[in-house]
């Protein structure tokens, strides 16, 4: 079942008193059923944050967050789980480092409690391209490249309707980002997934999303759809900039 | 020739219960220059860099040479090797918020990377770090000073891993993936910053990427590493002209802007890959 997302006027600040700041002012962006929508911009402009206030994992901010029209705060937790996933930007942090990446995968199945646990466990790992057995290693046993692939089979493995990907290639070397994209891809044609995807490579939102917001300083600048980024279509000065960077990075010599 | 900053010949590295060594056999010198490391995920190219400045607990490694400078490293002291780590030889982490302590404001942790290295009262050092995230295009940088690593974005996390090498001022910076979380625009700014360090100040530089991009316009060479071994070294400019099927793999999986929809191109692993030699 493929799932809508809407967020409006979404506000969030850090700090109270003279030292508050207000890290997004007002955020507000849709997404369709099946979509994959990018979001990309300034390093700090709160592109993790959105993804956080969307999962809940933050609950301090005020607006709204629609997922398929229901708001997350009236989810009940064990939904919200089924409903939404997040793959974190910074793998060894999301990983409890006493944790085998067995009990890390077999936790949420034993939560939401799932049969077949061994034969998920396998095709989540076999997916993202890890040999079965790295299920018994522990995270400090592993490179940054295939903890993060350890993330994003956990994220996986509950076949969420919504999946928040924060960076989920950039520590992968590209061969293993084409397997994990193509993975997504085909999930996403197969299961109607719907995903939100922070990146700093446009590269990779021209072969993956079909519309993405460009951020700065906590707001939206523009939304654009992916054909803007060839010919640099942007209007606003710091989207064109931007895409103007990668496309001068792509094409330097 | 002028004499190398780094002699590495034969470097192998087992890690305590691992049947099979990480790193198998890595050969190759630096100078002063900008040398790119590619490879596979788990190929071991954070394992060379961490041996390097032996931060390796419970691990075995091995290296005909292993001599940075006049030091040979494998026979320096635990305290002789305190005194090159930082000062002299200086690694940006692969994980940044993971490599701060997660209890102490990140202001205060740069500082303190100056006061470790250099004789000085706090408050100069105190400037010193503030001019520093400034220098490394940090946002208000005051505030970031104060916070916690949890409360700094992923990218706020590299830059203050690259402001504190840049405070000790050291002779040979390892850099792994050390822009992946940035922005083009501030990584293209970042980037400039070490390329003066390579370039004024003579220090040799290793930069371990995945971004093929990177490494092709901002490196000198390139080592491409599979399975704990260097498989191909090439000039960066002749990147796109590799000839091992591993680098041509990699060359061939990377997204372009305007590069259509298709899957992207997979790689097809051989055995024999493992065995052969550069
Ligand atoms: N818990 C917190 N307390 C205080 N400030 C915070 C907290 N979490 C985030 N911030 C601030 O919010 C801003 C946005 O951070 P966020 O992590 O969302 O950025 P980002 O766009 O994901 O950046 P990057 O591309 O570097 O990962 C930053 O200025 C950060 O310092
Ligand atoms: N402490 C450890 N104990 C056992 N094996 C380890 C340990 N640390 C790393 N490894 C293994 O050693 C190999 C090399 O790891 P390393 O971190 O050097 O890879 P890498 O090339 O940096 O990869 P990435 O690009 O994913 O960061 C990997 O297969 C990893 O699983
Ligand atoms: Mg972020
Ligand atoms: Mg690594």
């Amino acid at each position: 079942m493929s799932v809508s997302v809407e967020t409006r006027d979404v506000s969030i600040t850090f700090g109270a008193g003279p030292a508050a700041v207000r890290v997004l002012p007002g955020v507000s962006f849709s997404v369709s059923p099946g979509e994959c929508f990018g979001l990309v911009g300034e390093s700090g402009s709160g592109k993790s944050t959105v993804l956080r206030c969307i999962s809940m994992l933050t609950d301090i901010w005020t607006g709204d967050i629609l997922i398929d029209g229901k708001s997350v705060r009236a989810m009940p937790l064990i939904e919200r789980c089924r409903m939404v996933q997040m793959v974190f930007q910074d793998p060894y942090g999301s990983l409890h480092p006493r944790q085998s990446v067995r009990t890390v995968l077999n936790e949420p199945l034993a939560i939401h409690k799932l049969g077949n646990r061994e034969e998920r466990m396998r095709k989540a790992i076999t997916d993202v391209g890890l040999p079965l057995s790295f299920l018994d290693r522990f995270p400090h046993q592993l490179s940054g490249g295939q903890r993060q692939r350890v993330a994003i089979a956990r994220a996986l493995i509950l076949e969420p309707s919504l999946l928040l990907l924060d960076e989920p290639t950039s520590a992968l070397d590209v061969s293993v980002q084409a397997e994990i994209l193509n993975l997504l891809q085909r999930l996403r044609e197969e299961r109607g997934f719907t995903y939100i995807m922070v990146t700093h490579d446009l590269a990779v939102v021209d072969h993956m999303c079909d519309r993405f917001a460009v951020m700065l300083h906590g707001e939206i600048t523009e939304v654009l759809p992916r054909d803007a980024i060839p010919a640099n279509g942007a209007t606003h000065p710091y989207a064109r900039e931007l895409i103007g960077a990668s496309l001068e990075y792509e094409n330097a010599h | 020739m002028e004499k190398p900053i780094l002699e590495v010949d034969n470097l192998r590295i087992r890690y305590g219960g691992a049947s099979t060594e990480a790193v198998r056999g890595v050969t190759f010198t630096l100078g002063r220059e900008r040398l790119g490391i590619v490879g596979e995920s788990g190929s071991g190219k954070s394992t060379v860099g961490r041996a390097l400045l032996r931060l390796l607990p419970g691990a075995t490694i091995t290296a005909d040479t292993l001599r940075f400078g006049d030091r040979e490293l494998l026979t320096l002291s635990e305290r002789e090797m305190l005194k090159v780590r930082g000062r002299h030889m200086s690694m940006i982490l692969q994980d940044p918020k993971f490599s701060l302590n997660p209890i102490r404001r990140v202001g205060d942790q740069v500082a303190e990377t100056y006061l470790r290295h250099f004789r000085c009262s706090k408050t100069e050092a105190r400037d010193k770090a503030l001019a520093m995230l400034e220098a490394v295009k940090i946002r208000d940088p005051k505030r970031v000073y104060q916070q916690y690593p949890h409360e700094i974005s992923g990218g706020m996390g590299q830059r203050v891993m690259i402001a504190m090498m840049l405070l000790a001022d050291p002779d040979l910076v390892i850099a792994d993936e050390p822009t992946s979380a940035l922005d083009v625009t501030v990584r293209l700014q970042v980037l400039n910053i070490l390329d003066g360090l390579v370039r004024d100040r003579g220090i040799g530089l290793i930069m371990i990427s995945h971004d093929l991009n990177l490494v092709r316009n901002f490196c000198d060479r390139v080592l491409i590493m599979y399975a704990g071994r260097v498989v191909e070294t090439l000039a960066a400019r002749d990147l796109d002209r590799a000839e091992h099927p591993y680098t041509r793999g990699l060359l061939a999986a990377q997204p372009k802007i305007g590069g259509g929809r298709a899957p992207l191109a997979v790689l097809d692993r051989q055995p024999e890959w493992l065995e052969e030699k550069a």
